[in-house]
């Protein structure tokens, strides 16, 4: 059967809706109200609470572990020191993307890996004669994030040390008399933290958090409030936007970290001798240029009531995330596909996350976004942006 | 104080519409200049602080017929906008049974069916029908409409470009068009509907700010008038603004000003300056004078045309129509500060969810009509029909935690009071009101903390609505489109060259629409460019 977290008694009552996604074999609450959107709005208007429970989570630790990590992980963890937490990837030897995750470094020799999906075999086979166990602790650490604008402020009542916390950084600190470790980390773009705990302690940390919540109309949000957030805010999706090179059928059924934005975590690849997996492809990459690179789509508001109403429909703008392949065109020419879109709330547009040819990238570009409307195909412009596409002061600040 | 003796435009009133038309007029390359006799900008949308850590929406309270391409064109996302979804309506019964609609269709009709299960599919069908003739009506929303009276060729295209469009339409559309626009809501909805909370739910949009029962004709018109707005393509939804529609016209400011344009608060406009039937600037109450060749007042049609300017210099047939305008504001609000989150029984265990959208106390069509048959007399209603949010449950930044700010829009209360006055009368309506809520809400006078009654007379005092009309003129058919304000002087000019007028009493009327505004300065531009 299904399995349920160890929050199931609270979520299992907060849950008015009946409706349930499965996440890894637990079900977790695809919308607890009658609302999604209004969950949705809870984050980015006051804190909403998602159970993360369901995430794997690896503790990696020992003398060499460091030595281990920068070796496996593409994004070099000597620059994370203690108390802080890393968005990583790990990659293929011929540099494709098998998964992203967030680090969080607990000490010098201690680390506790989150990720969408099991990886242990894959870790543990690429242990040598190095010092370093790597557990899989998924089933005694419970987790859940807390997000939004007021979280700051409800969460440091309680916890005072989350003040001052900054961006991905963490701290070890009691929530309801439990041990915590607190991080300012979360997939939904804003001001946020996730709350990680001992399992069997989880409810207290919970109900102490749901108690200093109240009169703040901080409400629990499900999986498609949560989906739309990462859209927004332009976070991806593994199974959505990229698939996990190691189970992929052919080369174009992946990607690498270069076409999914990640040419940040490697700046000083060619002034560093780090050597990781997936280096010397990626710098070959990094010379010879790229398939794909991801990009902002913003749809054009008249472009899509044109279409629209030229079929003569009242324009739809439905906020249900969508993760489905849809056509780029330019010219006639299919030039890139989008992977995930929605309309946003807060952007007040239609957006989606895509990837085109490379010299498409620029910021500005015009390109086609295909829509079927009545058994036919039609063509909405979509302008290259920035990502996020919701990007708020107060997520970093 | 304004910066400059000298601009290119000057819009008179700094309420949404006037703040939008500035916002485009600067936009398009003017040195404009708004000016607002309060402290404050956003006329009748705006938030205040009245009670220590509780935020009213004063006057309006709710959004969603801002018309999307201003959100666009003037770039308020960057500015702050953002509509909070209303996300459910909840229609208390006398019986303690409720009506409680909301996002979910599917849900709606088990609700529905619960009351009535002849009325589920009729709602969807009721839901269609109208959406369709929303599709219909809603170019003529967004367009300068055509003038009647006139013969000029350009005139003439635009009425023939309308005929083509009714033309276009399905009968069964048309049909339902002219059953709105001409008849009331009550027996429109008797067409599909056996629930009497139903059919009250509804009509109720049809008595908002008007002068008429649910039974009168002229009641389907406000109610097609409240349906044509959307919250994200959601036809009909509401939005709360984040911070009220004080936080939204903060935001319309913010984008004005990005624009170029300046706002000048406490600056009120004594008279409109004109030479040889133009327009020259304006003269403010301490007696500045400002120059600009563009005046646009964004007041209402009587002040407009018959205070900012001397109507002896205006054609005698314009004065007489402005004159004989029906104003006849019945509409009130009363706001509470509350300790606590009121509950109607029969959800007290469902915590603040059903109360994050409308409340809508008037259970039945002879409740609603009742209320109205008072006012026909003279007086306020006795049992008063009231819209009201809980809106700290959406907005939670509105009030200390736990504590919660409640609106109540109230009919019907006559401008007029046969045997009184509003002065008077202002606490025996807010205790009218308050002993309808706690009719519902069993326990709800223990929860207040403060209460604000806002009389017509009050809103026109404030806001110079004249006989608090909340939309700056009746939204009767003979004072609509072709006839708004006048017949002749739908299309923002006035008789004066250069004056033009921008407020809710123009095309496509009141609410927090911002066409008029929009439209306005569409044809202040378009003459600009033809002069050139
Ligand atoms: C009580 C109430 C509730 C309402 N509720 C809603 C609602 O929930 N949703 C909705 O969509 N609509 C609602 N409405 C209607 C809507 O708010 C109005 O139609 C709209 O706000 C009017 O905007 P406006 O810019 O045309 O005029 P106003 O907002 O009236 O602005 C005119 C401005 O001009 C200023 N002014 C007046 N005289 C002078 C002068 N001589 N010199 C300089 N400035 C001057 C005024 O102070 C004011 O700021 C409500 C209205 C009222 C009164």
């Amino acid at each position: 059967m299904y399995r349920t977290t160890p929050f199931y008694e609270r979520t299992s009552v907060l849950n008015k809706t009946g409706l349930w996604a499965h996440w890894s074999g637990y079900l977790s609450a695809a919308q607890y109200q009658l609302s999604e959107k209004f969950e949705y709005f809870a984050v980015r208007n006051s804190a909403g609470v998602y159970d993360t429970s369901p995430l794997y989570k690896y503790s990696i630790r020992g003398r060499d572990a460091e030595k281990f990590l920068s070796g496996v992980l593409a994004r070099d963890i000597r620059k994370c020191r203690p108390g802080r937490a890393q968005y990583t990837i790990w990659c293929d030897d011929d540099g494709f993307v098998i998964e992203d995750g967030v680090i969080n470094r607990l000490s010098a020799t201690e680390f506790m890996l989150s990720a969408a999906e099991p990886n242990l075999a894959y870790f543990q086979g690429l242990v040598g004669y190095e010092e370093v166990e790597i557990e899989d602790v998924s089933d005694s650490i419970a987790s859940f994030a807390f997000q939004g604008p007021l979280s700051r402020r409800i969460l440091s009542a309680i916890s005072p040390d989350v003040d001052k916390l900054g961006y991905f950084h963490l701290t070890e600190t009691k929530i309801g008399g439990s041990p915590v470790t607190v991080s300012r980390t979360g997939y939904t773009g804003d001001l946020g933290y996730e709350i990680w705990s001992p399992a069997d302690e989880a409810l207290g940390v919970w109900d102490a958090v749901f108690e200093a919540s109240e009169g703040y109309g901080v409400v629990p949000f499900g999986e498609t409030a949560l989906l739309m957030t990462r859209i927004e805010a332009g976070l991806l999706l593994i199974g959505a936007d990229f698939r996990p090179s190691r189970f992929a059928w052919t080369d174009a059924d992946k990607s690498t970290p270069l076409e999914l934005g990640f040419g940040w975590m490697f700046r000083s690849i060619e002034t560093e001798s780090r050597p990781f997996i997936g280096r010397e492809a990626i710098r070959n990459e990094l010379s010879n240029g790229s398939r794909w690179r991801l990009i902002g789509l913003v749809l054009d508001w008249q472009s899509w009531d044109d279409v629209y109403g030229r079929a003569g429909h009242v324009p739809p703008k439905d906020h249900t995330p969508l993760a489905e392949e849809t056509m780029l065109y330019k010219d006639e020419e299919q030039v890139g596909f989008a992977t995930s879109w929605m309309y946003s709330p807060m952007v007040q547009r239609h957006i989606a996350i895509a990837q085109v040819r490379p010299e498409l990238a620029a910021l500005g570009t015009e390109v086609s976004f295909e829509v079927t409307i009545d058994h036919h195909l039609d063509y909405v412009k979509a302008r290259v942006t920035r990502m996020p596409f919701y990007d708020p002061p107060h997520k970093t600040a | 104080m304004p910066s400059q003796r000298t601009y290119d435009a000057i819009v008179v009133g700094a309420g949404h519409n006037g703040l939008i038309n500035g916002a485009y007029l600067a936009k398009s390359g003017l040195n404009t200049l708004i000016l607002e006799r309060r402290h404050l900008v956003g006329g009748a949308a705006i938030t205040e602080e009245l009670h220590p850590g509780f935020q009213f929406t004063t006057f309006s309270y709710a959004l969603s017929h801002i018309r999307p391409e201003i959100i666009h064109e003037l770039d308020l996302v960057e500015h702050g906008f953002m509509p909070l979804l209303m996300e459910s309506l909840l229609a208390p019964m006398e019986n303690g049974d409720y009506l409680l609609l909301g996002q979910d269709e599917q849900r709606n009709i088990t609700e529905i069916r619960r009351h009535s299960k002849h009325d589920a599919d009729a709602y969807q069908q009721f839901t269609h029908d109208v959406a369709m003739v929303v599709r219909a009506i809603k170019p003529l929303l967004d367009s300068i409409p055509p003038n009647i009276v006139s013969k000029e060729p350009e005139e003439l295209v635009r009425m023939a470009a309308l005929a083509q469009h009714m033309r276009d339409l399905p009968p069964r559309v048309i049909h339902n068009a002219v059953r709105l626009l001409m008849g009331s809501a009550a027996d429109f909805l008797d067409d599909y509907f056996e629930s009497e909370i139903l059919k009250a739910s509804i009509a109720s949009s049809g008595i908002i700010g008007s002068k008429v029962g649910p039974r009168s004709q002229g009641s389907g018109l406000v109610l097609l008038f409240m349906a044509v707005g959307e919250h994200d393509g959601d036809q009909g939804a509401w939005a709360f603004h984040k911070g009220g529609n004080g936080g939204f016209t903060q935001v319309l400011a913010t984008a004005a000003r990005a624009f170029g344009a300046e706002i000048a608060v406490e600056s009120p406009v004594d008279t409109v300056t004109t030479d040889n039937g133009r327009a020259t600037g304006v003269v403010l109450a301490d007696g500045t004078e400002i120059e600009a060749g563009i005046v646009v007042s964004s007041l209402d049609p009587r002040r407009t045309f018959l205070e900012l300017v001397d109507p002896r210099e205006l054609p005698s047939d314009l004065v007489e129509s402005i004159n004989r305008m029906k104003f006849q504001g019945t509409s009130a609000k009363v706001n509470f500060a509350l300790d606590g989150l009121p509950t109607f029984p029969a959800l007290a265990d469902r915590g603040p969810e059903p109360y994050r959208g409308f409340i809508n106390l008037g259970p039945t069509i002879d409740y609603l009509e009742r209320a109205f048959d008072d006012a026909k007399y003279g007086w306020f209603s006795k049992r008063p029909y009231l819209d009201s949010c809980i809106q700290s449950t959406i907005d939670p930044d509105m009030a200390p935690p736990g504590k919660h700010v409640m609106s109540n829009f109230v009919q019907y209360t006559p401008f007029e009071l046969k045997g009184s006055d509003w002065d008077t009368e202002r606490e025996n309506l807010g205790d009218t009101v308050q002993a309808v809520i706690e009719g519902f809400f069993p326990g709800f006078g223990d929860l207040v903390l403060h209460r604000e009654v806002v009389t017509p007379l009050d809103i026109e005092r404030t806001l110079g609505l004249t006989e608090g009309n909340i939309y700056a003129g009746e939204f009767l058919a003979p004072q609509m489109y072709f006839f708004r304000p006048a017949p002749g002087w739908n299309q923002y000019r006035t008789p004066i060259a250069g004056y033009y007028q921008c407020g809710s009493g123009t095309h496509p009327g009141g609410c927090v629409m911002g066409g008029p505004g929009r439209l306005a300065a569409s044809q202040i531009i378009g003459d600009l460019e033809a002069a050139e």
